[in-house]
């Protein structure tokens, strides 16, 4: 019987000819990814090994960014630890503020992830670059540390579930509906454990910043990672990036899924995900009388610049309405510096957005955006948690860059299509 | 391993955000950690739970972040054991990883109430509510866990390891 790509990235890691869903295997990894949450409490146990050196220096990427730029001084004691083990280890990737950017989008962008690799990362986004046909999956700070030290780490070999999605896009409709509805069909802990991969000819449509949004949200079903296969729109977006060679696997013909889902796209909505639950989805029109009082645009999952494209369409020449608040925060430096000559940064401004420099922020209630009691927040972020974002009564919609800059002007849930007409 | 603790119950799909706002993670010292534990649920809750006890939990306990706080918060406020219908795969490891005692065991949350005491047999594979009399089995780790837990905790486990392979060691 054939293997899934999934499968056969284990498989050929694990110096094994054939691989099996639950077996156990230990496996040397490409890429140690950790921030200033996770980073410190894994420097913390690493040091409990009894070891001098990381395995392999150019391997261990540390970004501080989820309370940076520091938010207070306590989070400055924590990215200033990242900052000397980077120094003391001689890390070849550390990424200061002002360099740095939310690290599933800074690690694509600076070609420091490719397709066939291993990747591990303290932070349960890290099956973000499942969009470029590796296996990535999220780990806690412990596995890191002692991934540190070793360069390997056990897994046992997921199930895998196939994700078809057939149809044509309809306007206004991008990858993060289409994962937002996959999670509502499946829920929270639909994929738990597994490996979600998507396929199908709706896909071929999608930008890679939509499959990153894709496989960013896989943990949000449970899984443990989330994978595309690569094709010549990964090709292109690897071959100007790629600091490493890379290998390229695909699931064979027979290979098997525990489940296959089919989705029509083209039947599709912009989807919400309603309080308190990445899985609580619903059409945007079932939100329109929802009034709000801010909106985030940015995070790993829609920080991009083609998110940025979007917003930015539909606030051109409009204003954000009276009531709200909106943060525009474009992930990394390199898609600042391009919103910026493209002019769209003059466009959030002038809308009445603000515009801050790359920073988890508001994502996970830090700074740069906490909700206080009862407000309500359209977020393009993935997390629609209790208290996620401040206050445990405050309310979190989870929507794409469209939904959300339409919900920024008209001062509820609106669809774009409200606007833009 | 075995031992009786008071129970509290959670629901399904608890997620490691609400067992530690993130507003709390700008330290990673568990006693700091500890004093917050699920106050988005309740902000009594902190105060209530007491060294010991033990949380039993739905489907999916632990689901969303990677943040060890979550696990490191529950072991440092004294939570002597975590029983639930199922574990998200990061909290799993996790807790396996730092020595925080957890049993997946489905069908646990319909046999536990608020209050409830309950006896853990880790080694006996079984869990019982002294307060009804209802048990259930529970499947043991495999084996490689096992060896994590026995070695109590990973970085033990990976020092051996280390000292097996002879990697760069401290001088
Ligand atoms: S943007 Fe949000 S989800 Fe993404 S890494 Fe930062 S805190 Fe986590």
């Amino acid at each position: 019987m054939g293997m899934t790509i999934t499968e056969k990235i284990l498989a050929s890691r694990a110096g094994r000819a054939e691989i099996r869903p639950g077996d156990l295997v230990s496996v040397p990894v490409d890429v140690i990814l950790a921030n200033d949450i996770t980073g410190p409490l894994a420097i913390h146990e690493f040091r409990k090994i009894g070891v001098e050196k990381v395995c392999d220096p150019a391997k261990v990427i540390l970004v501080p960014d989820h309370f940076a730029p520091n938010k207070d001084i306590k989070a400055a004691e924590q990215c200033r630890i990242l900052r000397d083990f980077a120094r003391e280890q001689g890390l070849t990737h550390y990424f200061e503020v002002g360099r740095m950017g939310i690290e599933h989008a800074l690690l694509p962008e600076k070609g420091l992830v490719v397709p066939g690799d291993v990747i591990i990362g303290a932070d349960s986004h890290t099956c973000t670059y499942g969009a470029l046909g590796a296996f990535s999956t999220g780990i806690g700070s412990t596995d890191l540390a002692a991934a540190m030290a070793i360069g390997e780490i056990w897994f046992k070999v997921p199930e895998s579930m196939r994700f078809e999605f057939t149809g044509t896009l309809p306007e206004w409709v991008g990858g993060k509906d289409l994962i937002l509805n996959t999670i509502g069909r499946i829920g929270v802990d639909g994929a738990r454990y597994r490996a979600m991969e998507f396929t199908g000819p709706a896909l071929r449509a999608l930008l890679m910043d939509d499959r990153f949004t894709m496989a960013n949200m896989a943990i949000e079903a449970g899984a443990k990672s989330g994978i595309f296969h690569v094709d010549e729109f990964t090709l292109a977006y690897v071959e100007e990036r790629a600091t490493r060679p890379y290998r390229v696997f695909s699931s064979d013909e027979d290979a098997a899924y525990v489940e296959t889902h089919t989705i029509d796209a083209g039947g599709l909505e912009p989807q919400v995900a309603f309080p308190h639950s990445p899985a609580n989805v619903r059409p945007v029109s079932e939100g329109r009388g929802i009034e709000i009082e801010q909106v985030v645009i940015g995070s790993c999952t829609n920080g991009r610049l083609s998110d940025l494209r979007i917003a930015a369409g539909l606030l051109a020449g409009r204003t954000v309405h009276p009531r709200v608040r909106t943060m525009v925060i474009p992930a990394t430096q390199e898609i600042y510096l391009q919103a910026m000559s493209e002019g769209l940064l003059r466009v959030f401004v002038e809308a009445g957005a603000a515009v801050s420099t790359p920073t988890c922020g508001p994502c996970l209630g830090g700074h740069m955006g906490v909700l206080a009691e009862g407000e309500r927040c359209v977020a393009t972020t993935n997390r629609n948690f209790l208290g996620r974002m401040g206050h445990p009564s405050s309310e979190i919609y989870l929507a794409g860059p469209a939904v959300a800059a339409a919900s920024a002007v008209l001062g509820r849930i609106a669809h774009p299509g409200e606007v833009a007409a | 391993m075995r031992f009786t603790g008071r129970i509290w119950r959670v629901g399904d799909n608890i997620d490691t955000d609400v067992i530690i706002a993130g507003r709390y993670l700008n330290t990673i010292n568990p006693a700091e950690l500890a004093v917050h534990v699920f106050e988005d649920l309740d902000p009594a809750f902190p105060a209530r739970l007491q060294p010991g006890d033990v949380i039993v939990a739905g489907r999916n306990f632990g689901c969303g972040s990677s943040r060890e706080h979550a696990p490191l918060a529950l072991k440092a406020a004294g939570v002597a054991c975590v029983v639930a219908d199922s574990f998200a795969r990061i909290f799993y490891r996790n807790a396996i990883n730092i020595g925080l005692a957890i049993v997946e065991a489905p069908g646990a949350a319909a046999i536990f109430g608020e209050m409830d005491e309950a006896e853990i047999d880790l080694a006996g594979g079984r869990i019982r509510n002294l307060s009804t009399g209802n048990t259930l089995d529970v499947a043991p780790y495999p084996d490689f866990i096992q060896q994590i837990v026995r070695a109590g905790g990973l970085i033990p486990y990976v020092q051996a390891k280390v000292r097996e392979m002879g990697v760069n060691p401290r001088p």
